[in-house]
């Protein structure tokens, strides 16, 4: 599995990266891994603000569904529009054209509480 | 946890192992969609060592299933095999099973791995007139290899000629060196293939050999998931979800192993049902507009008022959209018939379809 060291995580296993006053948002190979062949993504709250820890949208695979949370507050600026057609993105390249929504990071303050590749490596025990 | 004789080879292999039914399972190995497929097309293994086998032996075997089970097994002639269900007593199921007559005196019942005990308990419950009953299940391993190209890779491995094996029909023969081995031509797929039968001690060297002579067909190991997804396209129940103790095999669709030209379990409460009539029905549907159905949503009619309750539901991979089976009142159960099944608030558009979703 990869984790690059250039991104942020959260204990839902979602990444953050930070682009200027933007942040992209996906899912972590671990996650996919976890989910299997994935279905759909259902981002329910495009042009919404919504609050760190709050659900964005669920991820649909075929065995399972999960939701999505915020890492951060933002407003939901994007939704990867690739990803809609090819679903199986987020399994193929999660941290590239599997990336799911782009917002805006309201408060920058949070973004120090996200972890690193090293405590998210570390707890998902890899 | 439980183990089966192969979870190291499993878990050697790459699978994702998941708890199931108190056993240390593989759920997946090359992903649900490659696994699906390569059952669908050409050949794939699973290894479903999990489940119960019972045998019972005595010259009232015979009576003691037609009592506790609904089919009528007096049907059956050596080397056959029925899909029947044990009735609770109380108008539900107690589990879902194959019977297999291997002679006149000894029978074979085969159930699943969640209700093993459960299964043993309400049997020997019935067991007034001195059946011998063995419970060989942690002893038996049981491989099924399924798929259309199953026969050719199987074929390589036993002199007994697999082609002349009905659906539904076994033999007892030498297979990769071993005697006993039950070949039956079962499966949970709609795929077609074999299910094999043997003692654990066997597993391993029987395993490498069904991979070795699938080798050219592209053979591949299969997880649950992949099991679940095959058997929900043909709209065969799973007990706990589809069936349980709750729901009626009428309900569930399961007359046509509910004979009432003897006596058993719930005979009475059943015959009365089928003639009354009942209130809800297990039926197929698919999705209209986006959503995947799950076990537990709610199915509701246009205006929102409560008609039913999805009992499995999944991606289908073989057909690209999403299907489901859910009990439904039994007036709105007509094949076309327009419902909304109610995912995270959301009233989905979906529609009755006939089951099997996967046509011939």
């Amino acid at each position: 599995m990869i984790f690059p060291e250039n991104l942020k995580y959260t204990k839902d296993h979602e990444w953050v990266r930070v682009e200027g006053n933007q942040a992209y948002i996906g899912i972590t190979d671990f996650a996919q891994k976890e989910l299997g062949d994935i279905v759909y993504i259902d981002v329910t709250t495009l042009n919404e603000t919504v609050g760190k820890e709050v659900v964005f949208g669920t991820v649909e695979a075929v065995k399972t569904v999960s939701d999505l949370f915020m890492p951060i507050s933002g407003k939901v600026l994007e939704v990867n529009s690739k990803i809609d057609a090819k679903p199986e993105l987020v399994n193929s390249d999660p941290y590239g054209d599997g990336w799911m929504i782009k917002c805006s990071i309201d408060k920058t303050d949070e973004l120090t509480g996200l972890l690193s590749v090293t405590d998210y490596k570390k707890l998902i025990g890899v | 946890m439980k183990t089966i004789a192969l979870s190291d080879k499993h878990i050697a292999l790459g699978a994702k192992m998941i708890e199931f039914a108190g056993y240390n399972m593989p759920v997946s190995y090359s992903g649900l969609n490659d696994e699906h497929a390569t059952v669908r097309n050409a050949v794939g293994v699973f290894d479903v060592s999990h489940m119960g086998e019972f045998i019972l032996k005595g010259e009232n075997a015979l009576d003691l299933i037609q009592r506790v089970t609904s089919n009528d097994a007096a049907v059956l002639t050596d080397g056959k095999a029925q899909y029947s269900c044990l009735p609770n007593g109380k108008g539900g199921i107690v589990d879902d099973l194959l019977v297999y007559r291997i002679d006149e005196k000894t029978y074979m019942l085969v159930v699943n791995a969640s209700n093993i005990d459960k299964d043993w308990n309400w049997i020997s419950s019935h067991n007034t007139k001195g059946v011998d009953m063995k419970n060989i299940s942690d002893k038996t391993s049981l491989l099924a290899v399924q798929g259309p190209k199953a026969i050719d890779a199987l074929q390589k491995l036993t002199s007994v000629k697999l082609a002349d094996i009905p659906y539904y029909s076994f033999a007892k023969g030498n297979f990769a060196g071993f005697d006993n081995v039950v070949i039956s031509n079962t499966g949970y797929t709609g795929a077609g293939g074999f299910e094999l039968y043997f003692e654990n001690e066997h597993a391993n060297k029987i395993w490498d050999a069904v991979f070795e002579a699938g080798k050219e067909f592209g053979i591949k190991p299969i997880g649950l998931g992949a099991r679940d997804t095959l058997r929900l396209e043909m709209g065969f129940c799973l007990y706990g979800n589809d069936i349980d103790d709750t729901t009626s095999p009428l309900e569930a669709g399961l007359g046509w192993i509910t004979k009432f030209t003897k006596d058993f379990t719930d005979k009475n409460f059943l015959l009365a049902q089928k003639e009354k009539g009942f209130a809800r029905k297990l039926v197929g549907f698919e999705m209209i507009d986006r959503g995947i159905p799950r076990h537990g949503y709610p199915i509701v009619d246009a205006a929102g008022n409560n008609i039913g309750v999805v009992t499995s539901g999944t991606q289908s991979p073989t057909l690209s959209k999403a299907i489901g089976m859910g009990y439904i009142k039994t007036e709105l159960t007509k094949a076309d018939t327009e419902i909304y099944i109610q995912i995270r608030d959301k009233n989905i558009k979906a529609v009755v379809t006939k089951i099997p979703f996967l046509k011939k």
